[in-house]
């Protein structure tokens, strides 16, 4: 099992660590609710350095990336980070990613699943176009703050620089933790950074985080909890909403399809944007006391119609929510869902994604003309 | 870690209170395992009158993270569910020897207490063995 830079930092922080896409990974340190919690009212410190980074570099870059991936990398300007998909040649989701449009290039933030299946096609493609690529995923690790406090607790660890950034933008700054690439993203329904930082410096980072974000009401945080957070807001994660079985129709992933170029799976997208798709995800609020979990199914009229993606109890709502996978007829005609959970079935609702959104900051107050 | 010296303990956490009357008994699950489980939501036993079976699935309990299945410590007939335990898990927390009870049953055949862990042998596998949940 591989373990990141962090792995011992984790053990010494009483982490349980578990499996994850092949990395001995934090699922929590204490409790899963208070860490969701930590996120939604303070700030909370992850490890994300599990997942793949991979920069593509030189003049064919733009090639490359317009090859690989949705989103339009012509229009993408410098600084900006964007959603998009890998797809198969059949059209199908081979992973998801987030692209930033770097001067010298692109920087591609992978799953850690489809890493060795992402770089297969990646290197292929920049074989045959003459593209530079680098797998930056050994030497450079990530940490991301995620919280209402995040921006406070940047400026304090001397990372001001990257608190003026736009949602979806990122920056690059030396700092005390050596050269980072900071973004204004995450995968939590909260304002928060996602910080590149080189290998040696990662363990430096993380603790001066939570010392630094003590009285913030900073902690760690694991993949429990963000998973949690991410089903909130609404976010797909690969495996569950979207995986090779599925297009990004019946993913409701058709706004990351963002690019006239020849991408791999284009042709397909095409032939099937024509139509509507025959299943679609739908969000679900389910009663009962029993979590509906992934590949529970869904049941309408006695037949089963669906499948449920991803499920848990909202520890913000205190009920259970889902997606699922639906027919499109059943969700049309708005019949009356159900889930099956082992032995009970139970009522679903439908709702419309996402379960929970923050409040934004409001602005400055105007002064008014008096 | 300290277990209670008066109860037997199954390889899949469960405990067993045998009462002075040498008929009935108290089954529940031990502290680690409440521990391991964490953020319960859910707990699913058998209705009074039913049998269970030594080694078998008698009900689940199911916290956010996974769904883990309750396996029968001794064979007998349930005679007791303790129903405000389902309404209210952080009995589980509190008191797992205790008001955590989960089922009384009319134990059928006293000597399969004998495949059954004492308090000692119990600590010792769970410290051998940490990450077994």
């Amino acid at each position: 099992m591989q373990k990141t830079v962090l792995n011992s930092l984790h053990a010494e922080l009483g982490a349980r660590l578990v499996e994850f896409a092949g990395f001995e990974m934090p699922v929590l340190y204490q409790d899963i609710t208070a860490e969701h919690q930590t996120v939604r009212n303070a700030v909370g410190v992850f490890d994300l350095s599990h997942m793949g980074r991979v920069r593509f570099t030189g003049p064919r870059a733009m090639a490359l990336a317009n090859r690989v991936q949705t989103f339009d990398a012509e229009s993408m300007q410098l600084g900006r980070v964007r959603y998009a998909l890998m797809l198969t040649p059949e059209g199908t989701v081979l992973d998801d990613i987030l692209i930033s449009r770097e001067t010298d290039g692109f920087l591609l933030v992978i799953n850690a699943g489809n890493r060795s299946a992402d770089l297969e096609v990646i290197h292929a493609e920049a074989k045959r176009l003459g593209a530079t690529v680098r797998d930056d995923s050994e030497d450079i690790a990530m940490v991301a703050l995620q919280g209402p406090n995040a921006a406070t607790l940047m400026q304090r660890l001397g990372l001001g620089f990257a608190t003026s950034l736009k949602y979806y933008c990122f920056v690059d700054g030396p700092s005390d933790f050596g050269n980072l690439t900071v973004s204004r993203t995450g995968y939590t329904g909260e304002d928060g950074f996602e910080i590149l930082v080189p290998r040696d410096h990662a363990c430096a980072l993380f603790k001066a985080a939570l010392q630094a974000g003590e009285d913030l009401g900073a902690r760690p945080c694991g993949l429990g909890c963000r998973d949690t957070l991410r089903l909130e807001a609404g976010m797909p994660l690969y495996g569950h909403e979207m995986d090779l079985t599925v297009n990004p129709f019946e993913a409701a992933l058709d706004h990351a399809l963002r690019s006239k170029a020849d991408y791999i799976g284009s042709p397909r997208i095409a032939a099937l944007s024509q139509s509507a798709p025959m299943r679609r995800l739908c969000a679900l609020f389910v009663d009962g006391p029993q979590i509906p979990r992934q590949g529970h199914e869904i049941v309408a009229g006695g037949q089963v119609v669906g499948v449920v993606c991803s499920g848990t109890r909202s520890p913000t709502l205190g009920r259970n929510i889902a997606t699922a996978r639906i027919d499109s007829a059943v969700l049309d005609a708005d019949a009356a869902l159900s889930v099956r959970i082992r032995r009970n079935e139970v009522g679903a609702q439908k709702t419309i994604l996402p379960f929970y959104s923050r409040k934004r900051a409001s602005g400055p107050v105007k002064e008014s003309n008096s | 870690m300290k277990m209670p010296q008066d109860l037997k303990y199954s390889e899949h956490d469960e405990w067993i209170r045998l009462d002075a009357d040498g008929i009935h008994a108290w089954v529940g699950i031990t502290a680690p395992a409440v521990e391991a489980l964490s953020d319960l939501v859910f707990l699913d036993l058998p209705e009074v009158g039913k049998e269970i079976q030594q080694g078998e699935v008698f009900g689940e309990i199911e916290s956010v993270k996974a769904v883990a299945d309750l396996y029968a410590p001794m064979t007998g007939e349930v005679v007791g569910r303790n129903d405000a335990l389902i309404d209210d898990l952080s009995m589980l927390k509190k008191d797992p020897y205790g008001d955590g009870w989960m089922l009384k049953i009319r134990v059928e055949k006293r000597i399969e207490a004998d495949k059954l862990m004492k308090a000692d042998a119990y600590a010792l596998r769970l410290k051998s063995n940490p990450d077994h949940h």
